[in-house]
C-alpha cells in the first residue's frame, strides 16, 4: 500500500509540476473565454452592418409592411422597371433587390415575386421577407373574400400545452431542451476527460519504457501497483486541472462581464423593451430554472460520480495496457483507434437516440454495454431511469472494469519489458497466457 | 559452504521459446558470482526470475534458505542492463523515490544518499534534472540507487557499459568493497577481462541450459591443457628446434617475447612433466621465458560454448 501511495504521489507531482501542464492549465481558460469574447464581438460586428434592400413594389400593398429595422433597411424605388432597378440596386451595392410585379391574381403575384442579389442571401432574411409578403397577401385575400381581418385576428386562438408527468410534476417544453443539453454536457465532459487523461497515462507508460526506468521500477514494485499508481496519479492531476479550469473560467467570465458586460446588458435591456416581449423572456428564464430544478439532481450527481469514475478507470486501464504494449505513440494509434470509435459511437448514438426516445431499445442497450454506458446512461438519467436499471448497469460496468484492469495488468506486466517490436493483437492475446 | 541463493531446476518458456531449461545454480554467501553466456542464453530471464519480475514455470528459488517472497525485494539490489531514470525528475528526488520504494525511510535514504554522493563527488548534481546528465553520470546515480539500501544480494547486469576506464575502475572497487562488507554479488557480463578480475565463481549458460559452473580457479585447472610457453636464446637455433619437436608436441608461439630467438608453445604428452621439459630446455640454451598456459575465462567461454 505504501508503494501505491508513493507512486501515485510521484505521478501526480510529476504531472502538475510539468511546465506544459501548468501552461495548459492556465492558458486554456484564457483561450476559451477569449474565443467566446471574440465570437461575441464578431456577431456584434456582423449585426451592425445594415443590409439595404431595394424594393420595386408595383402593387403598392407593401409600403406599410416592409418596415426597416436595425439591421434591415427597405428602400422603395417603385418608379423603375426591373432592368433599371437591377442597375440601380447594383450600383448602390445593395444587399439585394426585391421585385414585386402587379397582377390581379394575388397568387400570381406570390408566384412571380423575386429576390435578386449578388451573393446567395441569408436564409433568415429570405424567410423574414417571405413571411411579410405572405401575411399581406393573405390579408388581401381575406379582404377580397369579404372577411373582416379584425375579426379573424380576434378569433385566433393560441395554445401552449400544459404538460405534467404522472407523478404530478409540471413539465414544460423547456424541460426537454434542458435535459438534452444537460445530458450532452455530462457525456461530452466524460468523453474529453477520458481522452485527455487516458492518453496522458499512455504517454507516461511509453515514457517509462523509452527511458528504460521500468525494469528498475518493477524490481521494487509490482507492475500492477505501478500501473494503478500511474492511473490514480494522472487522474488526480486531471481532476486538479479540471477544477482550476472551472474556477478560472468562472473568474474570467465574471471579469469580462464587469469590464465589457455593462454595455451589452443595457443593449439587451433595450432590446427586451423594444420587443415588447419582456414578459415572455422572463418567463423563458424561469422555465429554464424550473426545468433545471425539476431534474433528478441527487440521482444525477451520484450517477455522475459512479459512471465518471467507472467509465474513466475502465478506459484508463486500457490506455495503460496500450502504452505498455508499444514503444512509441505512432504504434499506439492502431490500438487507440477502436477505443476512439467506440466512444464516439457512444456519444453520437446517445445524442441521436436518447432525446428521441430515452427508454427505447437502442438507448437501453447502449446504457448497459460497459464501454458506452457511462456516456449514454448519463444522457438518459435526466429523463428519469429506474434505479434498478442503473444499479444493473453500474454493476456490469464495474465488473468489466475489474476484468479489464486484470487483463491490462497482464499485458502491462509482459509489455513493459518488450522493446523494439510492435505487437499484433494475436501476440497480445498470447501475452495474457504468460 | 553456505549459499545465499539457491536456484533449483528452474524452467521458463515464453510461448514457443524455451528460455530456461531446468537450470540449477548455487551462489555462496560473500562471493562474486559471474553469470556468463552468449546473447539469448537466458541470463536476463534468470535474473528477472530472481527479482520476481517473471515467475518460473517450474522449479524454485531460495534466498537465505527461504523460498522467494515479496519482502525479499528489499534484500536485493538490481542494476538491469536496460536501465534509465525519469528524464524530467531531479536526481536527488529520484534517488530518494527509488530508495523509498525499496523500503527505506525518507530520512534514512537522505542520509545514505548524502554519503554516497560525497563519496562519488557528485554532490552538486542533487538538484539537476536527469536529462542534463551525461550517460556515464546517470549510470553512477543508478549504481548508487542499486546499492543504497544495503541489500544482501546485488545483481549487476553489464555494470560497466557506458563508463570510461576511470569510472569503471571506481565502480569495480566499490563492488569489491561491498563484497568485503558481506554482500553477495551476481555479475552478468560479456566482458571476460572483468570476470577474471572480479569473479570467484562462474556459471555459464548457453541455449537455455547451464553448461558449466563452479569456482573459477577450479574450472581453470580443469581446462588446463598442459601447455607451456617457452623462450630461449641459443646460437644453434635450427638444431635445437628440431630436437624439441622430436620429443614434444609443439605449436606456434602465442606470446610476445623480448630478445629470445627461439619461441614456441609446447604441449606435454601424457606422462611428461613440466620438470622434464624444463631440465631438457636448460641444457639447450638460456631459458628466458617459461610459463604454463592458463586458460582465460574468455578461452573457457568460447571453448565450452563451441563444444556445446
Amino acid at each position: 500500500m505504501g508503494h501505491l501511495r508513493l507512486i501515485t504521489e510521484r505521478e501526480y507531482l510529476n504531472k502538475v509540476t510539468n511546465k506544459s501542464f501548468i501552461l495548459a492549465t492556465f492558458l486554456t481558460p484564457l483561450i476559451i473565454t477569449g474565443f467566446i469574447m471574440f465570437l461575441g464581438y464578431l456577431t456584434s460586428v456582423n449585426n451592425d452592418a445594415v443590409k439595404v434592400i431595394s424594393v420595386v413594389d408595383n402593387t403598392g400593398y407593401f409600403t406599410n409592411s416592409l418596415i426597416s429595422s436595425d439591421d434591415l433597411k427597405f428602400e422603395f424605388i417603385n418608379d423603375f422597371d426591373l432592368e433599371e432597378a437591377k442597375l440601380i440596386s447594383k450600383t448602390k451595392a445593395d444587399y439585394g433587390l426585391l421585385y414585386i410585379p402587379n397582377y390581379r391574381d394575388l397568387n400570381q403575384i406570390a408566384d412571380s415575386t423575386m429576390f435578386i442579389s449578388e451573393d446567395s442571401p441569408s436564409l433568415s432574411i429570405i424567410s423574414k421577407i417571405e413571411d411579410r409578403i405572405e401575411k399581406v397577401l393573405t390579408n388581401k385575400n381575406f379582404e377580397n373574400a369579404g372577411l373582416d381581418i379584425e375579426k379573424i385576428n380576434k378569433s385566433k386562438i393560441y395554445i401552449n400545452l400544459y404538460q405534467e408527468s404522472f407523478e404530478g410534476e409540471e413539465t414544460t417544453k423547456m424541460d426537454g431542451l434542458v435535459k438534452v443539453m444537460f445530458g450532452m454536457i455530462l457525456g461530452v465532459l466524460l468523453y474529453i476527460f477520458i481522452f485527455a487523461y487516458g492518453s496522458m497515462i499512455m504517454m507516461s507508460v511509453i515514457e517509462e519504457k523509452t527511458s528504460r526506468i521500468v525494469e528498475i521500477m518493477i524490481s521494487s514494485v509490482k507492475p500492477f501497483q505501478l500501473m494503478m499508481g500511474k492511473i490514480l496519479g494522472t487522474s488526480l492531476a486531471g481532476l486538479t486541472q479540471f477544477l482550476v479550469w472551472g474556477l478560472l473560467i468562472m473568474m474570467f467570465s465574471y471579469l469580462m462581464a464587469s469590464v465589457f458586460g455593462i454595455e451589452s446588458t443595457t443593449q439587451n435591456n433595450e432590446l427586451l423593451l423594444n420587443s415588447s416581449g419582456n414578459m415572455t423572456m422572463n418567463q423563458e428564464a424561469l422555465d429554464v430554472i424550473s426545468a433545471f430544478i425539476s431534474l433528478p439532481i441527487l440521482n444525477i450527481l451520484i450517477a455522475f460520480l459512479l459512471y465518471f469514475l467507472g467509465g474513466y478507470l475502465l478506459y484508463a486501464s486500457l490506455f495503460a495496457a496500450i502504452g505498455a504494449a508499444v514503444d512509441n505513440q505512432t504504434d499506439a494509434q492502431q490500438f487507440v483507434m477502436p477505443l476512439t470509435i467506440i466512444l464516439i459511437l457512444a456519444l453520437y448514438a446517445g445524442i441521436l437516440t436518447v432525446p428521441e426516445d430515452p427508454n427505447g431499445t437502442v438507448a437501453i442497450l447502449l446504457s448497459h454495454i460497459p464501454f458506452t454506458s457511462p456516456v449514454v446512461m448519463l444522457m438518459r438519467i435526466p429523463y428519469g431511469v429506474p434505479v434498478y436499471e442503473q444499479i444493473i448497469s453500474i454493476i456490469i460496468l464495474y465488473l468489466t472494469f475489474i476484468l479489464c484492469i486484470w487483463l491490462a495488468a497482464k499485458i502491462y506486466r509482459v509489455g513493459i519489458l518488450m522493446y523494439g517490436k510492435k505487437p499484433s493483437y494475436k501476440e497480445l492475446i498470447k501475452w495474457l497466457k504468460y | 559452504m553456505d549459499n545465499l541463493l539457491v536456484v533449483d531446476s528452474v524452467s521458463k518458456t515464453f510461448a514457443e521459446h524455451k528460455a530456461l531449461n531446468s537450470v540449477s545454480i548455487n551462489i555462496p554467501k560473500g562471493s562474486i558470482f559471474g553469470l556468463l553466456g552468449p546473447n539469448g542464453a537466458g541470463k536476463t530471464t534468470l535474473i528477472r526470475i530472481i527479482n520476481q519480475i517473471t515467475m518460473p514455470d517450474s522449479g524454485s528459488v531460495f534466498l537465505d534458505n527461504e523460498p522467494l517472497k515479496q519482502s525479499h525485494i528489499r534484500d536485493i539490489g538490481y542494476l538491469p542492463e536496460e536501465r534509465g531514470l525519469y528524464p524530467k525528475m531531479k536526481v536527488g528526488e529520484q534517488a530518494l523515490y527509488l530508495a523509498q520504494l525499496k523500503g527505506m525511510t525518507k530520512s534514512d535514504a537522505k542520509k545514505q544518499l548524502k554519503h554516497w554522493f560525497e563519496k562519488f563527488d557528485i554532490g552538486e548534481w542533487w538538484g539537476k534534472k536527469v536529462v542534463e546528465l551525461s550517460k556515464g553520470m546517470a549510470q553512477k546515480v543508478q549504481f548508487i540507487v542499486t546499492v543504497l539500501h544495503q541489500p544482501k544480494l546485488l545483481i549487476f547486469d553489464e555494470p560497466f557499459s557506458g563508463f570510461d576506464p576511470i569510472n569503471a575502475n571506481l565502480i569495480k572497487d566499490e563492488i569489491l568493497n561491498l563484497r568485503d562488507q558481506g554482500a553477495t554479488v551476481i555479475f552478468s557480463t560479456h566482458r571476460m577481462e572483468s570476470v577474471e578480475e572480479l569473479c570467484d565463481y562462474i556459471a555459464l549458460l548457453n541455449k537455455s541450459n547451464k553448461i558449466l559452473d563452479g569456482k573459477l580457479d577450479e574450472i581453470k585447472t580443469e581446462y588446463k591443457t598442459n601447455t607451456f610457453e617457452i623462450g630461449l636464446t641459443t646460437s644453434n637455433k635450427l638444431n635445437i628446434e628440431n630436437e624439441i619437436k622430436k620429443s614434444f608436441n609443439t605449436s606456434e608461439a602465442t606470446f610476445k617475447g623480448l630478445g629470445n630467438n627461439l619461441k614456441m608453445n609446447i604441449k606435454l604428452k601424457e606422462a611428461q612433466t613440466s620438470e622434464e621439459l624444463l631440465s631438457f630446455l636448460l641444457n639447450k640454451g638460456q631459458v628466458q621465458h617459461f610459463k604454463e598456459v592458463i586458460p582465460s575465462a574468455n578461452d573457457i567461454f568460447i571453448k565450452s560454448v563451441k563444444e556445446n
